[in-house]
């Protein structure tokens, strides 16, 4: 009953390194998804939070939004979208989305909001235009913490994709279910396993993307 | 009328005026930051908006700008109205500096600087090459150029923000409370910097502050606006100390202002006596030998070799023998003949130990001693003049002579 | 055709019943990490370079799916409550420990200057002063974890029915009822923001001295209120931590 030896187990049987159901085949099945909607997830939250922040206007209605998003149970969302959609991609990336949008959406807003007036309003006066200010001023500051929440978002994804092969989907939650159906501890395990080493490489790569966007002086000061 | 946009191109041959017409400014709660207010603001000078908080001076410098606009009124700029112009080119053609520099924390200092350049779509190269001029004009060691602005002090840093301000050569400066955030001394050193660039540049400066000694000291003329946005006088500051218009403003002059006054007289007038200097290598004998004594002197003002002042001892002290340096009584701090006001002359003479005060030249070698009695008598006669020639007086005279001189102190401190 | 509110009888609960079980199965386990993270937090405090270790341990459980989580557990407490709440316990530690640190590091030096100097003691300082004004950091805090733990819940449908309201969901699937369905991710929804709503509630009660209201005025009008110095800063933590 020792978990470690589970994991040593999985890992160590060739059988599961190719074909259909091998470990690649379904890391990548899990990036893909996890990509796309963590992409899906950025192209709503971002502008949303950085327009609103700039303007310091919307907290409220944001907040609201942000909460409903996260109040919604993913897993139920995940079958009630399957009951009404049918098996396929949109039903799994419709909880996803919404899961990852909060953090997105008001981290990227409080960041913005949060960034020290003073250079915002030197540089209005220095004429500069919104949009600029925007993106020369306020997001390069604001930028450590709008990375943490996509990386919130990130983690959150990599975690719940896992559940979408309940609705008959692949990635890396397909061992994880199969093996609590066929009561395969050592399959439950190792997929496990794989999540968690998939969500850490997720932390070193915001990590590393950090360390290369990041301006030294916000870094250093902030 | 002249066209509109006209703004960058060779600011000394232009004389630009800046003149705030019945402005009132109402935020839509009902509070009026500014009152109708009507300033001429004169080419080429400073002039201070000071006043104490909530009196809309912020208010009134910001709507130059158009960072706030108006309810009421106009602003002119050059004889057109600013709204004439599209507000980024006319925010691009006034430099601006704020309280606590606002620098962009990811950028580089010479990148900072460069910003309004880059704006204006210069390249980078010539961006960057107009930055660093800057940074060696506003005192800054290049070596700072790639550092950022959280490796700087609090006063590099908000030399940064005048050196950004200044980077596109812009005819007007517009300044609000930029020194308000830094110590005393940094903040002298700030003040006597920005005479000694305005002196070589000649910029239109619109300078916000809530203290009173520093728009004395910046100003060439001084606006003292009241709670409420209304202006209550508009004046040299030699004249504000002299005539304040009402116990407003009076009161927020503060005490001393007899005293304060002095700084805008001369000591070129002062009477020295040099009878009384001796250098250290003078010798006992030569000491007791002197013929040109003067009995009004109690004391010798010791000297080395090059002049400068070491101290003062008593005559017969230096008849008995060598002279011991470290047994002198202390001279304090001498003023510079000429450069420096009355007030500095006669604040060295009460705080010298023998009640007369040393004066220098410029390098720092004595060039005589003047008594309190002798100040005191400078002082009757300026005050006299002053009242005599009241009417020919525009006031910026007397601001831009000690300007000079203080800048020269400032440039002693930078060395 | 069956009411939404009429529950098939294999779930042994009532829509009320089952509610009262999923808020059970979602709070418990957040006390139970506010009660572990508390200590923690102070530990990471007093000795700061305990601080990131046990941020990047919270990080690595977190990242451990729930179901997954779930299943392990099943050998060592089978398939009980407990097997559910314990995970949910350990997830919430991940976002309260930074919340409370950030909160307890954001009372001000010269504010616990002033309260040693007039004679508090370190327990006294630490119940009187740091914990009250941490509180609207751990609040928000306990929201996104509040929040987040009531919608995990139903996953432990998975395990045996034990996920509350989660559970209508394998019934809407197994007597093809989507009404169920709905009425599960309507109730657990309503149940999270009713919760949220509540912790908003506390702090306010908690919190009379923070000002209400918009916190930064447009930024023409904050021209002359420059002098009139900063709001106290109110924690923009939210799931920045994780």
């Amino acid at each position: 009953m020792n978990v470690l030896h589970f994991v040593n187990a999985f890992f160590s049987d060739s059988a599961h390194w190719h074909g259909y159901d091998g470990i690649p085949t379904r890391l990548i099945q899990h990036i893909r998804y996890c990509l796309i909607a963590l992409v899906l997830a950025a192209a709503i939250g971002l502008p949303v939070g950085l327009v609103t922040g700039h303007y310091g206007r919307g907290g409220n209605a944001l907040a609201f939004i942000a909460t409903a998003g996260r109040a919604l149970p993913s897993f139920g969302l995940l079958v009630l979208m399957t009951i009404m959609v049918g098996f396929g991609l949109v039903p799994v990336m419709v909880p996803l989305v919404v899961l990852a949008v909060p953090p997105i959406l008001v981290t990227s807003y409080e960041s913005v909001r949060s960034v020290d007036p003073s250079p915002v309003d030197a540089a209005r006066g220095m004429g500069m235009q919104e949009s600029r200010i925007l993106f020369q001023v306020e997001l390069p500051v604001a930028l450590p913490l709008i990375l943490s929440g996509l990386r919130s978002g990130a983690i959150q994804i990599v975690s719940t994709a896992t559940i979408a092969a309940y609705v008959g989907i692949g990635g890396l939650g397909r061992y994880v279910i199969d093996g609590l159906y066929q009561r395969d501890y050592e399959k439950v395990v190792g997929g496990a396993t794989l999540v968690a080493a998939l969500a850490l490489a997720t932390l070193a790569v915001f990590w590393a993307v950090a360390r290369c966007t990041v301006s030294p002086g916000v870094r250093r000061s902030g | 009328m002249a066209e509109s946009g006209q703004l960058l191109p060779d600011p000394k041959g232009v004389r630009r005026l800046i003149r705030i017409d019945t402005v009132t400014k109402r935020y839509p709660d009902g509070t009026v930051a500014v009152d109708r207010l009507s300033l001429e603001i004169p080419d080429r000078s400073i002039t201070v908006l000071v006043g104490p908080s909530g009196c809309g001076k912020t208010t009134t410098l910001r709507m130059i700008n158009r960072m706030v606009e108006p309810s009421e009124g106009s602003i002119l700029l050059d004889g057109v109205d600013i709204r004439e112009q599209p507000v980024n080119s006319l925010r691009r053609s006034m430099g601006y500096v704020i309280q606590n520099a606002g620098l962009f924390q990811h950028r580089t200092i010479v990148d900072n600087i460069a910003t309004v350049p880059r704006l204006l779509g210069w390249s980078r190269s010539k961006s960057r090459a107009r930055a660093m001029e800057l940074m060696e004009r506003v005192g800054l060691d290049s070596a700072l150029a790639k550092r950022y602005p959280y490796q700087l002090s609090g006063g590099q840093q908000q030399r940064v923000g005048v050196a950004r301000a200044l980077a596109a050569d812009p005819p007007v400066l517009l300044m609000d409370e930029p020194f308000s955030a830094v110590d005393p001394v940094v903040r002298k050193g700030l003040q006597d910097e920005l005479l000694r660039i305005q002196d070589e540049l000649g910029k239109t400066i619109v300078f916000v502050t809530h203290d009173i000694d520093e728009a004395i000291k910046l100003g060439t003329t001084v606006a003292v606006l009241r709670t409420g946005g209304r202006l209550a006088q508009y004046a040299p500051p030699a004249e504000l100390l002299t005539a304040p218009a009402d116990a407003f403003v009076e009161d927020f002059l503060g005490t001393d202002r007899g005293i304060r006054r002095l700084s805008f007289f001369g000591t070129e007038g002062l009477e020295l006596k040099r009878a009384p200097i001796v250098t250290v290598d003078t010798t006992a004998e030569e000491v007791a030998a002197r013929t040109d004594v003067d009995d009004d002197v109690p004391y010798l003002l010791v000297t080395d070799r090059d002049g400068r002042p070491l101290g003062w001892s008593e005559p017969a002290a230096l008849a008995a023998g060598p002279v011991d340096v470290a047994r002198l009584l202390p001279h304090g701090r001498p003023f510079r003949h000429g450069g420096e006001s009355l007030r500095a002359a006669l604040d060295c003479a009460v705080l010298s130990p023998t009640g007369w005060a040393v004066a220098v030249d410029g390098t720092g070698r004595a060039v005589g001693v003047v008594s309190q009695q002798a100040i005191g008598e400078a002082i009757r006669t300026a005050h006299a003049e002053r009242t005599t020639g009241a009417a020919g007086d525009d006031g910026s005279t007397g601001g831009g002579a000690l300007g000079d001189a203080d800048a020269a102190t400032g440039a002693e401190v930078a060395g | 055709m069956s009411g939404f509110f009429d529950l098939p009888s294999d779930l042994q609960h009532s829509w009320l019943g089952l509610i009262g079980l999923h808020l059970r199965e979602a709070l418990l386990p957040v006390l139970a990490g506010l009660l572990v993270s508390l200590p923690i937090a102070q530990l990471c405090v007093r000795f700061r370079w305990l601080y990131a270790p046990v941020l990047g341990l919270t990080t690595v459980l977190y990242a451990i799916p729930s179901l997954a989580f779930f299943v392990v557990l099943i050998d060592y407490t089978g398939q009980t409550e407990l097997t559910v709440m314990i995970p949910l316990a350990v997830y919430s530690l991940v976002v309260l420990v930074p919340a409370i640190v950030d909160g307890v590091r954001s009372v001000p030096q010269e504010t616990l200057a002033a309260a040693t100097a007039m004679g508090f003691g370190p327990v006294r300082r630490y119940v009187q002063v740091q914990l009250p004004i941490a509180v609207p950091a751990i609040i928000a805090g306990l929201r996104v974890a509040t929040v987040s733990s009531i919608s995990l819940v139903s996953v432990g449908m998975l395990i045996g029915n034990q996920g509350a309201l989660g559970n209508l969901l394998n019934d809407a699937n197994i007597y093809h009822r989507p009404e169920l369905a709905v009425n599960s991710v309507v109730t657990t929804a309503a149940l999270a923001i009713l919760a949220d709503a509540a912790l908003v509630l506390v702090r306010r009660l908690l919190t009379p001295w923070m000002p209400h209201g918009t916190r930064r005025r447009a930024p023409a009008e904050a021209a002359d209120a420059a002098e009139a110095g900063p709001e106290p800063a109110v924690p923009a933590l939210e799931d920045t931590v994780r």
